[in-house]
């Protein structure tokens, strides 16, 4: 039997406590602001390396963005990753969820032989958790979604996986090769392995790979191969609220608030 | 640029909302999208539908025509009696192929996000997802979609010109529930799809779903922050005195003192309650908007300084475990007085 592979789609994301939004033209100040890897690529990365402790294998770490996301991928190469693929090309900017789907698709063939494809539930900057079900889509594979557990069936390539939903769960099961998002937070990330952290920020390989190597049709890809524009920032308007200061102590505070209680409801 | 499927030229001027179902029951997020529709598409004098997919699922025709729409469009196949990414994609896209509506609204819900997704890029047109408000250009007919730009207090503007049908997922709650009406009755359409058992290879094998609590439609919110130190059990006291329900900020849910979903907020739920109470809440930016909508809202925390206080109707100055537990004495005492 061919050896496990799961690739693990990772994007890097600034800091969302650190970036701050400009009074005066809307737009978000990102300078000076420090990443880290979006976190629910974590939890993605720990079932996958999971996988890998339980089954063997292998799994490589696929990203697109700019060369800046570099050194924070490698972190992921510290905590038990083989191999980074970095989708990285001045055409690939200013992709929305079809350019970006189509792109990382491409990645994932040409890296070939995978039998798992591993995203995060969303990323913090784009928080929309729609690149999964698109990559699915664009590689012709099942795809499972908010995965909280896996476990693998090699012999009848067989991916099962436990589904968090509100209020409760389903188990589910998909044939492999095929997408799974993780559930944020189903899992412990671990730590990074010193003993192997000199290799991985040092000659830890990472391949970076430009729409010439993946033979991206250009029409595609990056801004121009995205459908959606965004055509106006606006601030977010709050709603008047009165602002209004209840002192005393707390008997005192409490029989003011029941009564406001005991008014609007 | 890649053209989608079917282009702006070929449109019908249709506003399409995907009727989600659960136990014979339309899902209340698709009631939402229906009404937000009704109301769009009566402003552009153009048509409301929904579109239903399943098994044996005509009892819901009925349900939806009590929104209001003009047409069902019925997927019917024993193959769609439970969900199926492969199955749902297919059913979807046969029949927007043959009704060419110019927009598709969706909830965000686990699995319509997987179809969304999985459609758009089937169709080659854009999504717009996790939108916080929606509106239609009359003199283009382009929906502009509102989504909540990360980190700060910026509302991004989308849209797309070029491609069709312009799809955008609503959560549950921010769009509010209409009322039905008897007596409305539309033109229910059935299409059919082409699907063998080959095609579908992701299968529900075991689902235990239970009604869950619904923050979104709570009337009262007691939410908690990291000031409540924990003790959520007083935050349950004073809701289960109230009616309401228990919400959180994302710092408790982290450390595991109460189920992620009742995170409120961003990534948690958006909440428009009569009443909201934010116990040792700091009042940043990502928690502010699951609170947006309250119409009244109450602020506890011991510093005066808390961003939270502008957002507040009522502020009160002071420590949660002593201003909670003074409450909950108190209205137990005014119930007690009724009672009596
Ligand atoms: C991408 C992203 C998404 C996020 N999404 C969400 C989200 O959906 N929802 C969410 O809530 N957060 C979210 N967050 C986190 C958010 O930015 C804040 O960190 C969080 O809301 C803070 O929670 P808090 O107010 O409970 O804690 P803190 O900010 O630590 O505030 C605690 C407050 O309690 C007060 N306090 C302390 N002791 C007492 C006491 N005894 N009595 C009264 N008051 C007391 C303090 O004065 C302080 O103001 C998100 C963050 C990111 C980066
Ligand atoms: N540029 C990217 N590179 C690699 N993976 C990505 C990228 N964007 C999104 N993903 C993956 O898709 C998941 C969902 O992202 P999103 O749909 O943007 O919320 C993330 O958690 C990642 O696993």
């Amino acid at each position: 039997m061919p050896e496990l592979h799961s690739v693990v789609c990772v994007k890097v994301v600034p800091k969302p406590e650190e970036v701050r939004v400009d009074e005066q033209t809307h737009s978000l100040v990102r300078a000076q602001v420090r990443s880290e890897i979006n976190p629910p690529d974590m939890n993605a990365m720990e079932m996958a390396l999971g996988l890998k402790d339980r089954y063997g294998g292998t799994v490589s770490i696929l990203s697109m963005g700019p060369p800046l996301f570099e050194p924070y991928l490698r972190a992921a190469l510290a905590m038990g990753a083989d191999h980074i693929y970095l989708l990285s090309d001045p055409a690939f900017a200013g992709a929305d969820t079809l350019a970006t789907t189509y792109t990382l698709s491409l990645g994932v063939r040409k890296i070939g032989a995978v039998d798992l494809v591993f995203c995060g539930e969303e990323s913090s900057d784009g928080a929309t958790g729609q690149v999964p079900a698109g990559l699915a889509e664009w590689l012709d594979l099942p795809q499972l979604s908010l995965l909280t557990h896996i476990d693998l069936n090699l012999q009848e390539r067989l991916a099962h996986g436990r589904r968090e939903l509100k209020g409760g769960y389903e188990i589910v099961r998909a044939t492999l090769p095929c997408v799974v998002s993780v559930k944020t937070a189903a899992n412990e990330p671990r730590f990074i392995d010193y003993a192997i952290k000199d290799w991985a920020f040092g000659e830890g390989r990472i391949t970076v790979w430009g729409h010439e190597a993946l033979g991206a049709e250009l029409a595609l890809i990056g801004l121009a191969g995205s459908p959606t524009r965004v055509t106006g920032l606006a601030e977010a308007q709050t709603r008047h609220r009165r602002r209004e200061f209840i002192d005393g102590d707390p008997q005192h505070i409490a029989h003011r608030l029941a009564q406001l209680l005991r008014d609007n409801n | 640029m890649v053209a989608s499927a079917y282009t702006p030229q070929d449109e019908d001027k249709a506003i399409w909302v995907y009727l989600e179902h659960d136990a014979d029951q339309l899902e209340d997020v698709s009631k939402e999208l229906l009404g937000k529709g009704r109301q769009m598409a009566d402003e552009l004098g153009w048509k409301l539908a929904g579109l239903l997919i399943g098994h044996q699922v005509e009892p819901l025709v009925e349900q939806a025509f009590s929104y209001r729409v003009d047409q069902v469009w019925m997927v019917e196949h024993v193959l769609l009696k439970d969900f199926s990414i492969e199955g749902f994609t297919q059913a979807a896209y046969q029949a927007l192929l043959q009704a060419k509506p110019s927009v598709f609204l969706l909830g965000a819900t686990p699995n319509a996000r997987d179809l969304a997704g999985r459609l758009a890029v089937r169709l080659r047109t854009g999504l717009n997802a996790d939108c916080t408000d929606l509106r239609m250009v009359a003199e283009n007919g382009v929906l502009v979609s509102e989504v909540s730009g990360f980190g700060g207090g910026v509302l991004a503007l989308i849209q797309m010109a070029e491609h069709r049908p312009q799809m955008a997922t609503v959560r549950p709650g921010v769009f509010p529930l209409p009322e039905p009406v008897a007596g409305f009755v539309g033109e229910c359409i059935t299409v059919g799809v082409n699907l063998q058992p080959g095609d579908i290879h992701t299968q529900i094998l075991e689902r235990q779903v239970g009604e869950g609590m619904d923050l979104s439609r709570a009337e009262v919110l007691v939410a908690g922050g990291r000031g409540v130190e924990g003790d959520f059990a007083m935050l349950f006291e004073l809701a289960r005195l109230l009616k309401g329900e228990v919400g959180a900020t994302r710092p408790p849910v982290d450390e595991g003192h109460i189920e992620r979903e009742r995170q409120v907020g961003q990534t948690g739920v958006v909440c428009s309650p009569k009443i909201a109470i934010c116990c040792g809440i700091s009042g940043a930016f990502h928690f502010v908007v699951g609170i947006e909508k309250a119409d009244m809202v109450i602020a506890i925390n011991t510093d005066p300084q808390a961003p939270i206080f502008d957002y507040a109707d009522y502020c009160i100055v002071g420590d949660v475990h002593q201003v909670l537990p003074a409450l909950i004495a108190e209205l137990r005492r005014s119930m007690e007085v009724v009672h009596a």
